[in-house]
């Protein structure tokens, strides 16, 4: 026998999503307080933020294909040069559209 | 040493007005996409058969674009517990990235007081994490750059689902106008402020390389932890920093 939810279903789905979604973004914190700074967690805390970028993005690639790997290519050369958020994703974007409107 | 959680009450930092305005000055770059992704959202959700409110309270509370889009390909108009289960958990999967990107704020926000960080990870989301590593990076510590920027983001993010809602299908692939690529321009550009030198980059390479192959065996985003764990991990494995 199931319960029927009625228009309460959706309700409590998005709910559900929500709980799941802040305990994703609080158990980082709360669990790394009960974990002692040791050199070895500091040395790791210190290379996460790079990995999180590099597993993300990497991918992301492989999935989207040349012509997203060039567009990065092209933001991170941007970004290096002239050290601009707004000009790397203007210059990024820029070379996604232009890639994927000639067919690639 | 003294722990943070023994701090003298008047020791904890405030908010500030100042950190708040800074953190919606520097995420704003990220506005026009945030904007497109969001009418995109609201275009999925009345397709989908959402009410305006119910498509509204869910950019509200959940407020992770990628996980409200994979949820809009498993929603239905009739729900069971177990299939309520299912989405949350789904939706956990997806956002399990936050996990960690919380983990590496940890040692910059445990010196605000718990309501303070419960409040500053209602917002947080990669757009903000980002600003914030990069701001963290660059010597700064007022964590209302998190707050500021992840309101700010918010804010947009919950109203152009609007639009989005009422102009349906017109506006409802991301991909016709390049915006599943804003994070992740934005991230590959992140890569430049955090570059500490090539030593300091190795664990990244580990993370890239995991991250590839647990992409290629995996559905889904768990690459993104199995990717990122494996170049922490590194990381704390390697002495010389």
């Amino acid at each position: 026998m199931t319960p029927d939810l009625g228009s309460w279903g959706a309700i409590l789905a998005i709910l559900a999503m929500g709980l799941a979604s802040y305990l994703c973004r609080i158990s980082g914190v709360v669990l790394m307080g009960y974990v002692p700074l040791t050199p070895a967690v500091r040395r790791g805390l210190a290379a996460l933020p790079g990995s999180i970028v590099v597993a993300t993005v990497l991918p992301l690639i492989e999935r989207l294909g040349l012509a997203a790997g060039v567009a990065l290519a092209a933001a991170m050369t941007t970004m290096a040069i002239r050290r601009s958020e707004l000009l790397a994703l203007a210059i990024g974007m820029a070379t996604i559209a232009g890639a994927r409107a000639l067919g690639f | 040493m003294t722990s943070p959680h023994h701090r003298p009450r008047h020791d904890r930092p405030r908010f500030t007005w100042a950190g708040l305005v800074l953190g919606a000055r520097r995420v704003s770059v990220l506005l026009p996409g945030i904007i497109v992704f969001a009418v995109a959202f609201g275009a999925a959700a009345s397709a989908k058969g959402l009410t305006l409110f119910e498509t509204l309270l869910m950019s509200g509370v959940v407020y992770a674009g990628v996980s409200q889009l994979v949820a809009m390909e498993l929603w239905r108009p009739e729900w069971t517990f177990g299939a309520i289960a299912g989405v949350a958990f789904v939706t956990m999967t997806v956002n399990a990235r936050l996990i960690l990107q919380g983990a590496s704020l940890q040692p910059w926000l445990s010196r605000y007081r718990k309501r303070q960080n419960a409040l500053t990870l209602l917002f947080l989301t990669d757009a903000n994490w980002l600003i914030g590593t990069r701001y963290h990076a660059e010597g700064g510590r007022d964590a209302s750059v998190v707050l500021g920027a992840g309101l700010w983001l918010w804010i947009f993010w919950v109203g152009f689902t609007v639009p989005g809602y009422l102009l349906g299908a017109m506006v409802s692939d991301p991909k016709r106008y390049g915006i599943d690529m804003v994070m992740p321009i934005f991230f590959a550009a992140m890569i430049v402020p955090l570059w500490r030198g090539a030593k300091a980059a190795r664990p990244w390479v580990v993370a890239g390389i995991v991250a590839l192959v647990a992409a290629k065996l995996i559905d889904g985003y768990a690459f993104i932890v199995i990717g990122a764990l494996s170049g922490a991990l590194t990381g704390a494995l390697l002495d010389d920093a």
